[in-house]
């Protein structure tokens, strides 16, 4: 079940992104940041959490995602640090994504030559 | 007259803008993604039996991986101009900016080329990401109740 429910809520985002993209003058950067903002927005309740826990890895894929895992890290930080946990617990989940793309970027470019 | 047949000719080779069909393809095309997602977190806890938020992490490097890997071979760039959205939005659209702007910016050196331009695009999102966690953290941590 948790296939279909991740087929439908990560094709949901998708399709409300595309629709927001034809309609306006927004450039595909504007809105991944909107969405980097709903995210983080959703989970500073817990809500993101809940959606997750219904949805799956659908869920953990699109970059409202990446906005939650940045507060989740930091709230979760601030439970045993207090004040200063927000900022020192900002980047403990979301380093893997980051530095994943910064490495791989990096190796990539490395070897292969630009196309166009 | 000229003026009306200019127009009437103008009119027949404007691009044509299909936003049923393009919401339609990112709705399937992203759907697609989030079931592999899925799928790969599946594998990996039957296979490997990570626990679950193991499983998430591995598959955000695998996509992570896969994206930068098309990318870098030159057909990823078509595939984001059919599916658009459905491609963007999730994480790979966030790997593909950062390693189309590195490799843009190649033939400029490794400091001011590839080092400064990396973040061109997705610095934005981390920025937006990092203010609004922050400040929606702080209202969080101000009304009480952190947990």
């Amino acid at each position: 079940m948790y296939l279909f429910y991740s087929f439908l809520f990560c094709g949901f985002i998708c399709m409300i992104s595309q629709i927001i993209l034809d309609n306006s003058k927004l450039t595909p950067g504007h809105i991944t940041s909107m969405l980097v903002v709903v995210g983080a927005f959703l989970d500073s309740f817990s809500i993101y959490d809940q959606i997750i826990k219904i949805v799956g890895g659908g869920a953990q894929l699109p970059i409202t995602s990446f906005g939650h895992s940045l507060i989740h890290g930091a709230l979760a930080k601030a439970e045993t640090s207090g004040f200063m946990g927000i900022f020192m617990g900002m980047f403990d989940l979301t380093a893997t994504g980051i530095s994943a793309a910064i490495i791989f970027s990096f190796i990539f470019t490395l070897i292969f030559k630009p196309r166009n | 007259m000229r003026n009306t047949k200019y127009e009437n000719i103008a009119l027949r080779h404007k691009a044509v803008e299909k936003r049923g069909e393009n919401a339609f393809l990112a709705f399937m095309s992203g759907g697609f993604m989030g079931m592999i997602a899925e799928g790969i977190i599946e594998f990996l806890i039957f296979q490997f039996h990570m626990s679950r938020v193991d499983a998430a992490t591995f598959m955000i490097v695998i996509f992570i991986f896969f994206a930068s890997l098309f990318t870098a071979l030159g057909f990823f760039d078509k595939l984001v101009q059919k599916y658009k959205c459905g491609l963007l939005i999730p994480i790979t659209g966030f790997a593909h900016s950062m390693i189309s702007c590195c490799l843009d910016y190649k033939r400029e050196g490794p400091i001011y080329g590839m080092g400064s331009n990396m973040f061109k695009l997705a610095g934005s999102v981390i920025l937006y990401g990092v203010v609004s966690a922050w400040f929606f953290g702080m209202i969080r941590f101000l009304i009480g109740g952190v947990g």
